[in-house]
């Protein structure tokens, strides 16, 4: 639930001198990650934006142990650091893998899969740029229809829609899918509190705007992401046992979604073609009136879906 | 009280894993080693060895969470042959990469294409230059006996250790293996104190990117750790041989001490030629065998010890390093590069994909060498041309 007074851990366990881009919300949900779980932590990091991030061999900007791993292979790294650790009396530690869409939506899912059919007791996250941005933006099953990448160029921008990864997770019935924004912060912490006392495979899907991969000016990407809520491109809730949907939040007023696109060099194009422009709308409202569904099927209502003006 | 049991190569491995009180066991099935894993679930559901065992969906998560329970500290294990090895392989860089002393079985078996599950070396032997320490066993008693040896090895050097045993001929077959008394086997193996874990309230980075200025180090201590492995392995093999009353090496000769002819052979086919040797002797023939049981790191000194003043020298490939030679043979001939006056060693290449090797084989490459004048590379033993 979203609410206007909230408590946040003032303790950070994100340090200062990490070396992510300005404006990373990939690090500013690390940050968050963090002071919702503690330090009681472990975290796998395949290859991706945070490998770089945390620091090289000499430095380690987290105060909680972190483990380098190959890049289709956080959520095995996971469940094998779990495994070790509840052999050594520590299976209390929360063991996290972290990685980006693509390690996530791409080369790792065969691992998430495995690992998320057999209901390992770990945190996925991914953080999601939406690219390649860590080689340099190029295009993932994660980068939306009609983005620019240095694979998907402007004259040929990405002609298929983003993997509905969220789906794929919800279908493997695991205790708890949720997606969340760092723009939304204490929707972000109420939903890593809460899954921290779940046992099982837990979800996270992370929106998180890059600004030099997006082609925005650094200090866009909150207001980004907080659009892309409020445009309901993408929408805030979460996914119990695979079946029971809650929609967390809907913003109260029409919002049009070239509010979100036109503040991004990599949508820039589009402007010239309309059409695309009102097929990203059409697949927004009907991915929206699919939630809502599973929301009134879940809840016998909407109503009590929290519609209220918190950021402007 | 130890015991005798009539066991297969891989059910030995699996005793093997349970008397050296493995805690993570993760793995995929794969013919020929599938079996290995069958029994060491069921142990393991048994609660005669307390593991955690996870069922994975490709061998390259086997390895990864194998590496993600050594890095916390536990004692992985797990096993494979053939395609499954391939698929780990960046996952072998990893492990030793991360200097985690994860213990493998690879039952040897031919890669495809075409299909073939019999066996072969190439699978192994492209694991090469991972940093893995890699030993090949003979028989079912060695199979047991080696993933104990392996784990006492790999957990003072910090590298992983491959145990290779050969598809069918050891894997499946039954021969009467001696189980050690428990307390015995922790004696030897007490409890893995990891020097480096993964533990809650340690911060610190395993693995981060390390840039020119430091990379070149960690490499160099690799090799370093390898090249005292070679002191290690002879170490603990000497007490494993004093404790459980084995005769084993390095590498292993037999009938050396006076022979003009050296076979060199590794793997459950030098049984066969130790069958051969020992017949050619009795016929009067001046014959001695070396067996290669470890082959990462590379025994030179031992190589060199065995081989120096020898008249000449068969290596027995059963693999190939396609545009080179056989890859036993490369490895030999240039650890007697520095050997004065030289020794001609001469390569065989046989018994690929699973084709028989007999002794009536041996004594043909026997005769074949002795009348060889000039250095033959590549001899082709038993091909259909």
């Amino acid at each position: 639930m979203i609410m206007r007074n909230w408590t946040v851990p003032m303790e950070e366990n994100l340090l200062e001198g990490h070396v992510a881009c300005q404006g990373c919300l990939g690090a500013l949900a690390m940050r968050l990650m963090l002071k919702g779980l503690g330090t009681n932590v472990a975290i796998a990091i395949p290859a991706c934006c945070w490998t770089i991030i945390s620091g090289d061999v000499l430095y380690h900007a987290l105060k909680v142990p972190v483990f380098h791993t190959a890049f289709e292979t956080a959520a095995i790294t996971a469940t094998g650091i779990k495994a070790g650790l509840t052999m050594r009396g520590k299976g209390d530690t929360t063991v996290l893998a972290w990685a980006g869409d693509g390690g996530t939506f791409d080369i790792g899912l065969q691992a998430i899969s495995g690992a998320a059919e057999r209901n390992e007791d770990i945190i996925y996250a991914v953080y999601d740029n939406e690219a390649y941005m860590n080689t340099g933006i190029q295009r993932s099953s994660a980068t939306p229809y009609g983005a620019w990448t240095t694979t998907t160029p402007a004259k040929r921008p990405e002609d298929k829609p983003k993997k509905d990864l969220v789906e794929i997770l919800a279908a493997h019935r695991i205790p708890y899918v949720a997606t969340v924004t760092p723009a939304y912060p204490e929707d972000f912490l109420r939903k890593v509190e809460k899954a921290k006392k779940i046992k099982g495979f837990r979800f996270f899907h992370i929106f998180a705007p890059c600004p030099p991969g997006w082609k925005m000016p650094s200090d866009y990407s909150v207001k980004a992401a907080r659009l892309a809520v409020q445009t309901k491109v993408f929408p805030l809730f979460e996914i119990e046992n695979g079946e029971r949907y809650t929609i967390n939040y809907e913003y109260p007023k029409d919002v049009p979604v070239e509010d979100y696109l036109k503040l991004q060099g990599r949508f820039k194009h589009l402007f010239k073609t309309p059409e695309k422009i009102e097929h990203i709308k059409e697949q927004v409202k009907k991915r929206w009136d699919y939630l809502v569904m599973r929301h009134k099927l879940t809840h016998g209502t909407t109503d009590n879906i929290i519609r209220k003006v918190f950021y402007k | 009280m130890s015991f005798k049991k009539v066991l297969t190569g891989n059910h030995a491995v699996s005793y093997g894993a349970t008397s050296a009180r493995v805690q993570v066991i993760s793995a995929y099935p794969i013919t020929p080693q599938t079996t290995i894993v069958e029994l060491l679930s069921e142990i393991v559901a048994e609660g005669k060895l307390d593991a955690i065992f996870v069922n994975v969906e490709s061998e390259h998560s086997a390895m990864s969470a194998c590496i993600g329970a050594s890095a916390a500290g536990a004692r992985a294990f797990t096993a494979t042959s053939a395609q499954g090895l391939a698929l780990m392989h960046e996952m072998l860089h990893w492990a030793a990469g991360a200097r985690l002393p994860i213990v493998m079985a690879n039952v040897n078996r031919a890669m495809a294409p075409p299909w073939s599950i019999w066996t072969e070396q190439n699978d192994s032997l492209s694991q090469r230059d991972t940093g893995w320490m890699q030993f090949y066993v003979e028989s079912n008693q060695e199979a047991y006996d080696y993933v104990i040896l392996a784990y006492k090895v790999a957990e003072k050097v910090l590298l992983p250790a491959m145990l290779v045993l050969d598809a069918f001929v050891l894997s499946h077959t039954s021969e009467p293996v001696e189980i050690y008394d428990q307390d015995k086997v922790d004696e030897f193996l007490p409890p893995y104190e990891p020097k480096y874990a993964i533990e809650p309230g340690k911060p610190i980075s395993y693995g981060a990117l390390s840039k020119p200025d430091t990379y070149m180090e960690f490499r160099y201590k690799i090799q370093r750790s390898m090249e005292e492995a070679v002191k290690v392995i002879e170490e603990e093999t000497a007490k494993f041989n004093e404790m459980f009353g084995r005769n084993y090496g390095i590498v292993e000769p037999y009938m050396m001490d006076d022979a003009d002819y050296v076979i060199v052979s590794s793997g459950a086919m030098t049984s066969t030629v130790r069958a051969a040797v020992h017949e050619m002797r009795e016929e009067g023939k001046k014959v001695g065998l070396l067996k290669m049981k470890t082959f990462r790191p590379f025994p030179f000194e031992k190589v060199r010890e065995y081989l120096s003043g020898r008249k000449k020298v068969a290596v027995l490939d059963r693999n190939i390093s396609f545009g080179h030679h056989g890859i036993f043979y490369e490895e030999i001939k240039s650890a007697m590069y520095s050997v004065e006056p030289r020794v001609p060693i001469h390569g065989y290449i046989l018994g690929l994909g699973g084709r028989d090797v007999t002794k009536q084989d041996i004594k043909e490459i026997y005769d074949d060498l002795i009348k060889r004048e000039e250095i033959s590379e590549i001899i082709w033993k038993g091909v259909k041309l």
